[in-house]
């Protein structure tokens, strides 16, 4: 691949790096401009206007917010514990970012192709309710404690039919590799034969995500902010950062899984003449705008309706439809033998 | 040389929050240094080429077994003082069974000797078109079968016998239950009464909201 200098070790690490940098910059400007795109699209759904003001159509909101949240007063609280307090932010943020150098924007072009990348994506995104529930105790507050015990019943229980449903893509690739994941739906995406599954997906992920309609660990009316209400000023602005990150990965895992990563949705020259990353990007954003559809459609859950549908109607349907997947395929023969 | 480097970081990592765990005072710092432990021994299985345990690891005890911990250290109201009463009275009995703990220790390692055929096993090659993941599910599968499904069974009885020891039959708080709101009718749930005027709400006892409705009324 490389030669001269980058071929040795010290030249491979300098690669990576680069490699990091050229993900991470635009990853972050994404998740700036995911706040913007997530008051606008709330703004037109109810008949407003959203942020206009801050340069032409309110375009540099997302730095004006972000200069302000630099400059107000980090305040910890007292009784607090205090190096837990702010490692949490950083846990959140961080969980959401490293995520992303498995994930494979065009063909082989992934920081690192692993091959249990999905494994690896899946115990990143396992790790995320450390962040919360580290939040929620070292911030010695009640509220916060209240939505720091929500968001761990609600986080783990998800995550298992998460789990299930990863299981019955795999089933149908043979591989842990995300590279193989996409290359396996050259011919048919898997959100065709296995769309209950991408249902579940979804919905499981707006709850690992602690989105509409399942942020009842923030439950502003409840416990008026839930594990962050003690935050401000930058610690503040990492656990909003690293919601939205991790709603983009989210998204990434869902176009990876089911949506045909990188590939042309329409396989004819016009379309086929289009990079990779481009429609990477494109599909990415459509998830992401059914997040912020969903926000604004509808209400809260109640907590026993959140346990319900995770435990009584996610984990059996999910377990169902992976032994019926594994049958069909081997029934058919169908089976891939990586 | 990298590798090296980062073997010995994540080693001495390793070791370090290990003895954390146990000489933290406050048992959140313990589950969390517990949880670092874990962490780094599984950067070492992917130093060793293990990434399939590795990523296991994490997924399953950090992922899940340290958060429960965590869940549950976090709700108990632990009183220090109340911890440290005993201390002396303790001391020369606890220190007596580390002593011989020691010892028993400490004589086994002396006496050691490695089976002959041991280094035969350690000669077998990692087959080279099968990632490690395969390699596992290959054996596991096929050759240790019927372990891996004892296994199971174990896992089974156990979550079956947790279940068994916190179950409680509540009939105390309302329940919801989804199917019967569903099917519930306009007809069943309201009942429209022409009132004379004058007389108020008196007359709608429980018995006239339960009758059957009136059916012009009802719609």
């Amino acid at each position: 691949m490389a030669t001269g200098f980058f071929a040795t070790d010290f030249g491979i690490l300098i690669l990576t790096l680069l490699k990091a940098l050229a993900l991470i910059v635009p990853l972050l400007i994404g998740v700036a401009y995911l706040t913007y795109a997530e008051r606008k699209v709330l703004a037109a759904v109810q008949l407003r206007r959203g942020p206009n003001v801050t340069g032409p159509f309110g375009l540099w909101q997302p730095f004006a917010d972000a200069i302000k949240m630099l400059f107000k007063e980090t305040i910890i609280p007292d009784g607090s514990n205090r190096y837990l307090f702010l490692f949490a932010p950083v846990i959140t943020f961080g969980l959401a970012i490293i995520a992303w150098a498995v994930i494979p924007v065009n063909d082989h072009w992934a920081i690192a192709n692993i091959n249990v990348g999905m494994l690896y994506l899946f115990a990143i995104s396992s790790l995320g309710v450390y962040g919360v529930i580290i939040a929620g105790w070292a911030s010695n507050s009640k509220f916060a404690f209240l939505g720091a015990m929500r968001s761990a019943a609600q986080m783990v229980s998800y995550e298992v039919s998460i789990g299930l449903v990863i299981l019955s893509v795999l089933v149908c690739t043979g591989s842990l590799n995300l590279n193989a994941i996409v290359l396996a739906q050259r011919n048919i995406w898997f959100a065709i034969p296995l769309l209950p599954m991408l249902v579940v997906f979804f919905i499981s992920g707006l709850a690992e995500t602690n989105r509409a309609p399942f942020d009842l660990p923030e439950g502003e009316s409840e416990i008026v902010a839930g594990f962050f209400v003690e935050y401000s000023a930058m610690s503040f602005a990492l656990f909003f950062l690293g919601e939205y990150a991790n709603m983009i990965l989210m998204s990434g895992m869902t176009t990876i899984l089911f949506l045909g990563g990188w590939l042309s949705p329409i396989p004819f020259i016009p379309f086929t003449w289009v990079p990779g990353p481009i429609w990477f990007i494109l599909k990415v954003a459509v998830c992401l705008f059914v997040f912020l559809w969903v926000r604004a459609t509808l209400p809260r859950f109640r907590y026993d309706q959140l346990m319900q549908l995770g435990w009584k109607v996610f984990l059996p349907l999910s377990l169902g439809w992976l032994v019926l997947t594994a049958s069909a395929l081997e029934i058919f023969g169908w089976l891939p033998h990586a | 040389m990298i590798a090296a480097i980062a073997f010995y970081a994540f080693a001495a990592i390793l070791l370090a929050s290990a003895c954390m765990v146990i000489t933290a005072r406050n048992p959140v710092h313990s589950v969390l240094f517990l949880i670092l432990a874990f962490i780094n021994a599984a950067a070492l299985f992917v130093l060793a080429g293990a990434e399939f345990l590795a990523m296991v690891l994490v997924i399953v005890y950090v992922g899940a077994v340290a958060v429960l911990f965590l869940f549950v250290v976090m709700m108990l109201d632990v009183d220090f003082a109340a911890l440290r009463e005993g201390f002396q009275r303790y001391a020369p009995l606890g220190l007596t069974i580390g002593f011989i703990l020691m010892v028993e220790i400490g004589l086994t390692a002396v006496n050691w000797t490695i089976a002959p055929a041991a280094h035969l096993a350690v000669l077998v090659p990692t087959p080279e078109h099968l990632t490690n993941t395969n390699a596992l599910g290959n054996l596991i599968y096929t050759r240790y079968m019927f372990a891996f499904e004892l296994v199971a069974l174990l896992l089974l009885v156990a979550m079956v016998g947790a279940i068994v020891l916190t179950h409680t039959d509540r009939r105390g708080p309302r329940r919801q239950n989804i199917n019967s709101q569903h099917d519930r009718t306009i007809a069943q749930t309201l009942t429209m009464v022409n009132m004379k005027l004058g007389d108020g709400s008196r007359q709608i006892t429980p018995a006239a909201r339960n009758a059957e409705p009136d059916k012009e009324t009802a719609r």
